[in-house]
């Protein structure tokens, strides 16, 4: 038995485990990226149905080619951008590629993003009779271990707050993670996003918030960096690099038909 | 069969005179967990049926060639490799259930069951005697789960696998649901409960006073 504690068989045998061991891991990593990706695209979907507050009783599919309009925003004018198909539209890969996004320096960089795509994605929902009921915008920032992500519904005032929903962070389980706490969420609804001079107001604050507050959201006990990170994420995401100039203009109507 | 009444009684055994919660109280932590919900408990149970059941197989299998010196570090190699591939397969045949467990699915690689049976059984036992010790484990594992999440979910949240079968007092029926079975620090009473009840079934497993 001794014959197998030699230095060398030591080594061949880790070596052996673990080229097998990768072998297996990259395998079923690779082998089943397709199928994780689709169900990471169904449940993006899910989650824009959750916050388009629709009572319908039609499949996610018929709501998606019916009630939901997928545009492109060109966020430092405010207007949608035409010549660029939204399907295709990949605004993590834009905001990757010097061509098509900005780099935010220093004070601009709020919410530790580094780069912004130029184009944002948008879904614009109507009832059966075609009316805008809400507008989902996408927005992410920065945690504590991630990158969050997470789409805010506002209604046609383009000031208050339908819904929010975060479909994507790596946040600590149970403190932080808690983002998707159906009860978090549900003090979001009815909030206001800008005050009076149309600056962003959403403050995430701890301790004691008066029932009538318009703009003050409670932060998340044991998790105050991700509390910030959703505080800077709302701070730079509605104010002047963000959807600023967009919800301006929709406010004043100007895009109502566009 | 002598052979085959051993395999039967390797694979039976930890179900309930062995079982890795009750008596060796291994696997709290994650029994604690995911048992809010019946549903996660199986899915975890499956998981770790199939990760102690492939890590006690492949692990027997090359027992002669793992030096002692490094056999944990290989042991833990073999077995993260399977939770990654169960995870894997989650995400893509189970999204929601994954994205529930979260943590816990990567958190199988530190569960004291497979370990302990890897080190205790698959290094000392032959493949098949050592894959069917790990299915009965995780059986084992698996029925104390099932059980708590089945108590916790039928009366914390009035529903079994998700059907309703106490209407809730908040949905408009006549069940007031009990707070305290959703919260992680319950199902410490329940497998307390279950305990009691299996040691005053079969008195052999009190432990001896000292």
């Amino acid at each position: 038995m001794s014959n197998k504690e030699t230095f060398g068989k030591t080594i061949g045998v880790v070596l052996a485990v673990c080229l097998v061991c990768s072998v297996i891991v990259a395998g079923s990593a690779v082998g089943l990226r397709d199928m994780q990706l689709a169900n990471k695209a169904k449940d993006k979907q899910n989650n824009i149905l959750a916050v388009a507050g629709l009572q319908t009783d039609k499949t996610n599919k018929e709501i998606f080619s019916s009630n939901i309009e997928t545009r492109l925003v060109d966020l430092s004018s405010g207007n949608f951008a035409e010549g660029v198909d939204p399907e295709d539209y990949d605004q993590r890969k834009a905001a990757k590629d010097p061509q098509r996004s900005i780099k935010l320096n220093g004070k601009e960089n709020i919410a530790s993003i580094g780069r912004r795509a130029n184009l944002a994605t948008v879904y614009l929902v109507s009832n059966d009779q075609g009316k805008l009921q809400r507008v989902i915008l996408p927005v992410h920032g920065a945690g504590l271990w991630s990158t969050m992500y997470a789409f805010v519904a506002v209604k046609t005032d383009g000031n208050t707050i339908a819904g929010i929903t975060y479909y994507e962070q790596g946040e600590t389980p149970g403190l932080g993670g808690e983002v998707e706490n159906p009860r978090w969420v549900k003090l979001w609804p009815g909030k206001e996003l800008f005050d009076a001079q149309g600056n962003p107001a959403i403050q995430v604050v701890k301790g004691d918030i008066a029932p009538d507050s318009k703009h003050k959201i409670d932060a998340l006990s044991g998790a105050t960096i991700t509390s910030g990170g959703v505080q800077n994420t709302f701070t730079f995401w509605f104010g002047e690099q963000g959807f600023g100039p967009f919800l301006n203009k929709f406010r004043q109507g100007a895009l109502t038909n566009g | 069969m002598a052979k085959s009444n051993e395999i039967k009684a390797i694979l039976t055994s930890p179900i309930i005179g062995n079982n890795p919660i009750t008596l060796q109280i291994l696997g709290i932590c994650s029994a604690l967990a995911v048992t809010s919900k019946l549903e996660n408990a199986v899915v975890m149970t499956a998981a770790v049926i199939f990760v102690t059941a492939f890590s006690n197989f492949f692990i027997s299998t090359i027992r002669n060639y793992i030096p002692n010196s490094v056999r944990i570090i290989v042991q833990m190699a073999i077995i993260a490799s399977l939770v990654i591939v169960v995870d894997q397969f989650l995400k893509a045949y189970a999204f929601s259930v994954s994205k529930q467990l979260s943590v816990y699915v990567g958190l199988i690689i530190t569960n004291c069951i497979v370990m302990g049976r890897a080190e205790a059984f698959a290094m000392k036992n032959k493949p098949i005697a050592s894959f069917m010790d790990g299915i009965g484990n995780g059986l084992g594992y698996g029925l104390i789960l099932v059980l708590v999440g089945g108590f916790r979910e039928l009366f914390g949240s009035g529903s079994l696998y998700g059907f309703v079968i106490l209407p809730l007092t908040s949905n408009g029926g006549w069940y007031q649901s009990n707070g305290l079975l959703l919260l992680a620090p319950s199902a410490f009473f329940i497998v307390g409960g279950i305990i009691w009840a299996f040691r005053t079934i079969k008195p052999d497993q009190v432990e001896p006073k000292e």
